[in-house]
């Protein structure tokens, strides 16, 4: 449904606390029931054959790979971005990945690794995955970040605010980190699982989209639930929505616990069905993930040549 | 070109094993119709001719009577509840262990897409042996009365739209109450009828507890008018509906009757909008729109009828029509000829009567019966479309501005079996529901069915209930409330 802001400029809407409330509690409710039943009528779909292997490689391409733990190092980021450029060594068909999605002080490894690749270097930045930190600190975290490189950033939301009613601040936040910036995109990580209902997820995609994001996403992979299929199609019919708003196409990205070919390719198929086709590219659609990348590659194999490939024929990094 | 086009993803035919010829299943058996006359049932996606099945005459009708009613007296009638919910159960349970089976054939024979089949029609009809064989041993707890007892021999007819289903909904509540059934299927879509004859037969059903003949509209009328029922079910037709209504006044039979509906679904301004355009396509679409509930007049409050009406016709431009055994397949092919051509004659009526016709961008199949989900906005409630039941996937589209006037207009109709409203406000919903006059109303939601919650319709909707404690009394004797049914 679009949900026209109906020519007033939507920069206006966020002038003040009460313009902002008004505007997105004025958004049409989600009904819980009807998202997920539609959602689950979606999963349904059955792709098989040339499609399937279509999907596949969309998808492989759309894979920002993931590792965010405490444990990283160098090396493994190294081996990340190695797996990144050229996911299938013996088969150079195989797509590279989107991004390499690390913290902030192992950027520059990644530049480095990655450097004359197509793919970019993603950083989490706002005192991840919490968030709990003041605005100067999450400025600085994000200038670390793009000061080493990173050509996207991965900022959270700060729920606390968010759940208090707080627009205006989550609003602030939004545009302060898109000025700090600068040319990286930025992609505003929602945290879904604590915003807990849909008619939340709507509004706090339509506050980071009025705030500049390039991306909104689901998760941080650090909460449960992170990403769900209905999810996914309340941000989907967001991101449709604003761009017939406000002529901005704004893409979406899916994180947490996605590890199988057949989940992702049910996103695609919510992308290609929600949002329509314009979605379905890299610039538009991202899947957070790590394993999901071999079993993507063990997918592809199979249907090519009909039959699965041992497990120690994909690297494991 | 789109950029992800979906590869064919055909069920398999395979599963199911199609005999060339079909008899009548009567006291438990299969036998050849007395004078030996066949008709042929085809795909109505391909024009193929699946099977040919037996025409059942008035001897054969007497047949299957007699045999109910031995049953019922002998065997069926006396048997305690508890004994027959273990039928029951052994009935629903080879539904479900057969239901790719059964979704196949009813897709094959009905041309439904096999996404309803397998999620809607096959689950539902098991969930109907499910919950009436927990009734078996419990009627007198059901508040009819302390000892309601069965009615005797019960004649049934259904249609083709939901064929294993409807069998379902009328076999199910009758065989827990105590009652023996001779059914007749329609005669687009006897082939799953003829699959659960088998499946009766696996479960070891007494002989002439239920006896299904096929035939066309001779036979029901045979049926209907034969001396020997108690109690005649249809499903159907209301033109057909009061035929029956006629042949039955005086001869003291019981009679329930679910007939047409031309339901209005109404969307308010502070519905959830994505979910409400989610309904009407599945109030409309679902089946075709061959759905005696469908939601057909759409009543939209006229300050979000216009952003409304886009955000549809873009989810229809999504519909994916094409061969209903293929699992990606939202719209299938209409059940007939003789369908295609009302859905055709009242289409063209629309556009004759100065509504604006629109249907999405897809291309029909040349080979079987098909019509193109299509909209009709600027309608006026005295054009034909906004009157009659097209019975086909034509939604007509209508403005409101206050809750009244969407009230008014929704009771304006000479049927009452279904309504939906879409709206976040609760009270809303308890004001609109207490109404409207509709048998089922829906709340944020449509289509939805479920066994413990009874259906039925007002005025040429047609009178009884099926499912739930209300569905139980139309079967039984000396039930409260039962006296009309």
């Amino acid at each position: 449904m679009p949900e026209r802001a109906s020519g007033s400029d939507l920069a206006d809407l966020a002038r003040s606390e009460i313009s902002l409330r008004r505007f997105l509690h004025g958004l049409p409710g989600v009904d819980q029931v009807g998202a997920e039943a539609r959602a689950a009528s979606l999963a349904t779909r059955s792709i098989k054959a040339g499609a399937k292997l279509w999907a596949i490689d969309t998808a492989i391409s759309m894979v920002d790979l993931t590792t965010l733990e405490g444990a990283d190092t160098p090396g493994k980021v190294r081996a990340l971005c190695g797996k990144a450029r050229r996911p299938s060594p013996d088969d150079p068909t195989v797509p590279p990945v989107a991004a390499v999605c690390v913290y902030p002080d192992l950027v520059p490894y990644a530049k480095v690794a990655l450097a004359g690749s197509p793919v970019k270097v993603a950083s989490v930045a706002t005192a991840f995955p919490s968030g709990r930190a003041s605005l100067p600190v999450k400025l600085a975290d994000v200038a670390d970040a793009v000061a080493a490189g990173a050509d996207e950033v991965d900022m959270v939301i700060d729920r606390g605010a968010f759940l208090a009613g707080h627009y205006g601040l989550v609003l602030d936040e939004v545009r302060a980190v898109k000025a700090a910036c600068g040319r990286a995109h930025l992609k505003v990580i929602l945290e879904t699982g604590e915003l807990v209902t849909y008619d939340n997820v709507r509004r706090a995609c339509w506050t980071a989209m009025i705030g500049g994001a390039d991306f909104v996403k689901t998760s941080t992979g650090k909460v449960s639930p992170a990403s769900t299929l209905p999810v996914a199609l309340v941000m989907l019919e967001a991101v449709r929505d604003f761009a017939d708003a406000s002529g901005r196409s704004v893409g979406v990205k899916v994180a947490g616990g996605i590890r199988a070919t057949k989940d992702a390719i049910r996103y695609l198929v919510l992308v290609n069905e929600v949002a329509g086709e314009a979605w379905l590219e890299p610039q538009r659609f991202r899947i957070g993930a790590s394993s999901l990348l071999n079993d993507l590659l063990m997918q592809r194999y199979k249907q090519q040549r009909g039959a699965y490939a041992g497990s120690q024929d994909f690297s494991i990094e | 070109m789109a950029r992800f086009t979906y590869a064919p993803a055909p069920e398999s035919r395979a599963v199911v094993d199609l005999k060339p010829s079909y008899g009548l299943f009567i006291n438990g058996e299969f036998v050849e119709p007395v004078d030996g006359d066949h008709f042929k049932t085809e795909n109505p996606s391909s024009q193929e001719v699946l099977a040919e099945v037996g025409s059942a005459g008035p001897a054969d009708v007497d047949r299957a009577v007699a045999a109910a009613r031995r049953a019922q007296e002998q065997v069926w009638g006396p048997m305690p509840g508890r004994e027959r919910a273990k039928y029951l159960f052994r009935v629903a349970r080879i539904l479900q262990e057969r239901s790719r089976e059964l979704a196949v054939l009813e897709t094959l024979d009905n041309g439904k897409p096999i996404r309803e089949s397998r999620d809607v029609d096959i689950p539902l009809a098991a969930a109907h042996f499910f919950y009436h064989a927990g009734w078996a041993d419990k009627l007198a707890y059901a508040g009819l009365g302390p000892d309601p007892r069965p009615l005797g021999v019960v004649g049934q007819v259904i249609p083709w739209n939901f064929p294993l289903l409807m069998a379902a909904w009328k076999l199910a509540p009758a065989l827990a109450t105590g009652n023996t059934c001779v059914l007749k299927p329609a005669e687009t879509t006897p082939l799953s009828a003829l699959l659960l004859a088998e499946i009766l037969q696996q479960a070891e059903l007494p002989p002439g507890v239920v006896n299904i003949i096929t035939g066309a509209g001779g036979t029901g009328a045979a049926l209907v008018a034969h001396p020997g029922i108690d109690k005649v079910a249809f499903t159907g037709s209301t033109e057909v509906g009061k035929q029956i209504q006629r042949i039955l006044a005086g001869t003291g039979k019981r009679l329930t009757l679910e007939l047409g509906g031309k339901a209005a679904n109404v969307v308010f301004d502070d519905a959830p909008l994505s979910q409400a355009v989610e309904g009407i396509v599945n109030g409309i679409f679902f089946n075709q729109g061959q759905v005696c509930c469908a939601g057909s007049r759409l009543l939209v409050q006229e300050s979000i009828a216009e952003g409304l009406v886009e955000a549809l016709k873009r989810r229809l431009e999504t519909l994916r029509l094409g061969d209903p055994l293929d699992k990606n397949t939202d719209i299938g092919a209409i059940n007939s000829m003789q369908q295609l051509d009302k859905i055709r004659e009242l289409a063209a009526s629309g556009e004759a009567e100065g509504a604006q016709r629109w249907s999405p961008s897809c291309s029909l199949p040349e080979r079987g019966y098909w019509f193109p989900p299509t909209v009709f906005t600027d309608v006026v409630p005295a054009q034909r479309i906004a009157r009659e039941e097209i019975f086909g996937p034509v939604l007509s589209v209508l403005t409101f501005r206050t809750p009244d006037e969407a009230i008014d207009k929704a009771n304006n109709t000479t049927y009452g079996l279904s309504a939906g409203v879409w709206t976040e406000k609760g009270s809303r919903i308890l004001y609109m529901a207490s109404r409207l006059r509709a048998g089922v109303v829906w709340a944020n939601t449509f289509n939805r069915f479920d066994p413990s919650s009874p259906f039925g319709g007002y005025r040429e909707s047609g009178f009884g209930r099926e499912g739930g404690r209300h569905g139980l009394a139309a079967y039984l004797k000396g039930a409260l409330g039962s006296d009309r049914a």
